[in-house]
């Protein structure tokens, strides 16, 4: 076997964003805008929790979890234990930090992501069920939803050759 | 790194293609990259392109982001003038070195 075959090129990406976190949103959008950067098709599902992502008056007020989140440090490197993050405004004061340093970097707010995302040709998606089972209008949600979708729907628009399913 | 001829200069490249000096860049040079990477430049693209030897000069990281809020073009626009991978094309052809920011 001399010839390996040639290493099979990604060209499109099916991203499923489940969580409301803004990291795991952010994981989300920098691997979608770092694919339609870099040519690939990128489809974006938001469902469950993940779909605040995508609601008008919560987008842009996401927030990291102070609480259960053994990986997040003071700013001085030193572990931030849970009951510090039980106490009132700390959490919201951690998400600011985190959305400031994130600014520093070029990584805007999630609406203008998305904005940037799309320009690039990416396309968003909200699940039926998540959106059944929150009662959540289609008014309620962001211009960037290009349809509310199903889970068979949303594979239909994931397959074809040289694709890839990615779930944050 | 390579030796390679571009429009009648010899410069050196990086594997990828990248100009390794970007003061051995010219006008000639843009439009011959620029038409590797099937892309005609107008002076649309030679607004960007300048920009973008700019912001490099300076020391900036860039991003598309950057590049939207220039105010020469917005992000749609961008990508329109350098499809299938904005930045790192019109880095390319700018003759700067690969992008290295995630946005």
């Amino acid at each position: 076997m001399e010839n390996q075959e040639k290493q099979q090129k990604l060209n499109k990406v099916a991203i499923i964003c489940a969580k409301g976190n803004l990291e795991d949103v952010y994981a989300s959008l920098v691997l979608a805008n770092g694919a339609v950067m870099d040519g690939m098709e990128a489809k974006l599902f938001f469902t469950f929790f993940g779909l605040d992502a995508v609601m008008k008056k919560r987008m842009n007020k996401l927030q990291t979890s102070t609480v259960g989140n053994p990986a997040l440090r003071m700013p001085n490197g030193t572990r931030m234990g849970n009951l510090l993050g039980l106490i009132p405004g700390v959490q919201s004061m951690v998400s600011k930090m985190m959305k400031k340093q994130m600014d520093d970097l070029d990584v805007p707010p999630v609406d203008e992501f998305l904005d940037m995302i799309t320009a690039g040709g990416g396309e968003v998606y909200a699940c039926q069920l998540a959106v059944d089972m929150f009662k959540v209008k289609r008014e309620q949600l962001s211009d960037h939803v290009l349809e509310i979708l199903t889970v068979g729907e949303f594979y239909e628009k994931a397959a074809g050759e040289g694709s890839q399913i990615i779930f944050t | 790194m390579a030796q390679t001829t571009i429009a009648g200069k010899t410069v050196e490249v990086t594997e990828e293609g990248y100009l390794q000096d970007h003061t051995q860049w010219n006008e000639d040079i843009a439009k011959e990259l620029a038409k590797e990477e099937g892309i005609e430049l107008t002076d649309d693209h030679f607004k960007i392109l300048n920009f973008l030897r700019e912001k490099y000069e300076e020391g900036a990281n860039l991003t598309i982001r950057k590049v939207g809020k220039s105010g020469i073009t917005d992000i749609k626009g961008f990508y329109n003038l350098f499809p299938g991978g904005p930045l790192k094309k019109a880095s390319k052809i700018a003759g700067i070195p690969k992008p290295t920011s995630c946005v």
